[in-house]
């Protein structure tokens, strides 16, 4: 329930996000979640089902997986993360702290360990639609 | 794009009182054996304490406790492990025991993520070991933590005190407190640092000897809470319980 934690920092953004900007309900939060991170989908939508404030009641919760594309630093090589190639011991430890792929992962073509995480890290807000 | 993470923070630590980082500026000082037995200690005094090893790259202080076959709870999050009374948490749980390659980026985020994931029970004292210096971990700390407090560790050569005078003028610049200076592997009866931490407005927190025997006790608590190093921490402990 590692999504849980991510739900309740989504729920603490948005929240502080309506006060500072005097919205009395929010209307809909479009989420960004990274492929890398492997959240639930379906638990994260659960917690934050759960967590709902009195703003956010009527709110519409859109989610987006993002691919998780990687790019080597040595090479300029670039790939996508691949969860299927993993143990499922190692594909855990990358959900709970994604930056953990440096030390299972290295870039297909020239081996180094040195790459970005371009895209798909984990979750993020995209946007805040709220009614003043 | 906005990274809910940072909100959320604030109320993960909101049940711990003293949030000490044990700091340095250079790497090899001995930081890492002080902010365990330091752990330690605060622990045998029936304390609640937490110890968070944030050196990502280099990871030690599981090897000075002995940690092994451990793993964090997960329930809404993380909750670290009980660990000879403290409360342990440390990326080795993630990385096992192969290299992170980690750029200060990547370590901002590592470090933001089990921040904001790691639920920390009522604790009276959370030690963080840090990495040397006043790179990322540093200011990421100092951005995210409210009310942190930092104990340096120097040891003897004027190489490691330079590197601490520059940790200490940024935290002074930055109005964050300095419980004091804790001078490690001392080798001779000289006052020099201690003048000089003095003269710098810090106080001197004591004078821990050179000990060869450290490095046979590493990964058994009990050896090494019965040091000469420990008996130096129990000394310096009263110094965090005014805080």
């Amino acid at each position: 329930m590692h999504e849980w934690a991510l739900a309740e920092a989504v729920i603490s953004t948005v929240s502080q996000i309506a006060e500072k900007e005097g919205f009395k309900q929010i209307i809909e939060v479009k989420i960004k979640v990274g492929e890398l991170q492997q959240v639930e989908l379906e638990i994260l939508e659960y917690a934050l089902s759960q967590l709902k404030t009195e703003k956010l009641e009527k709110t519409k919760f859109t989610m987006e997986k993002t691919k998780a594309k990687l790019k080597c630093r040595v090479c300029n090589h670039e790939w996508f993360f691949n969860r299927k190639k993993l143990s499922e011991k190692t594909a855990e430890a990358i959900h709970f702290v994604p930056e953990i792929v440096h030390t299972y992962i290295q870039c297909p073509k020239c081996g180094s360990p040195d790459f970005d995480i371009q895209e798909g890290r984990g979750v993020w807000l995209e946007s805040i639609k709220g009614v003043k | 794009m906005i990274d809910p993470r940072i909100s959320i923070i604030d109320s993960r630590l909101k049940k711990v009182n003293n949030i000490i980082a044990v700091s340095s500026g250079k790497g090899g000082v001995g930081k890492s054996l002080v902010a365990s037995t330091l752990a330690l200690t605060l622990a045998k005094r029936d304390y609640k304490v937490g110890l968070f090893d944030l050196d990502f790259t280099s990871p030690s202080t599981h090897l000075i406790l002995g940690i092994r076959e451990t793993w964090p709870k997960e329930e809404k999050g993380i909750v670290p492990p009980e660990v000879y009374g403290l409360k342990y948490m440390s990326i080795i749980y993630y990385s096992g025991n192969k290299p992170s390659p980690l750029r200060g980026t990547e370590i901002s985020n590592a470090l933001v993520e089990l921040l904001a994931i790691t639920r920390w029970e009522n604790l009276d004292f959370l030690v963080i070991d840090m990495p040397p210096g006043i790179g990322d971990a540093t200011l990421d700390l100092l951005r995210l933590v409210k009310d942190i407090k930092f104990l340096i560790v120097t040891t003897s050569s004027r190489l490691a005190f330079e590197t601490v005078k520059k940790l200490a003028i940024l935290l002074k610049k930055l109005e964050i407190k300095i419980i004091g200076v804790i001078e490690n592997m001392k080798m001779d009866d000289s006052d020099f640092i201690k003048d000089q931490i003095e003269e710098f407005g810090l106080s001197f927190l004591g004078k821990i000897p050179f000990d060869n025997r450290i490095e046979k006790v590493i990964g058994n608590v009990d050896m090494l809470l019965a040091t000469v190093f420990a008996k130096k921490i129990r000394d310096i402990a009263p110094h965090l319980e005014k805080l």
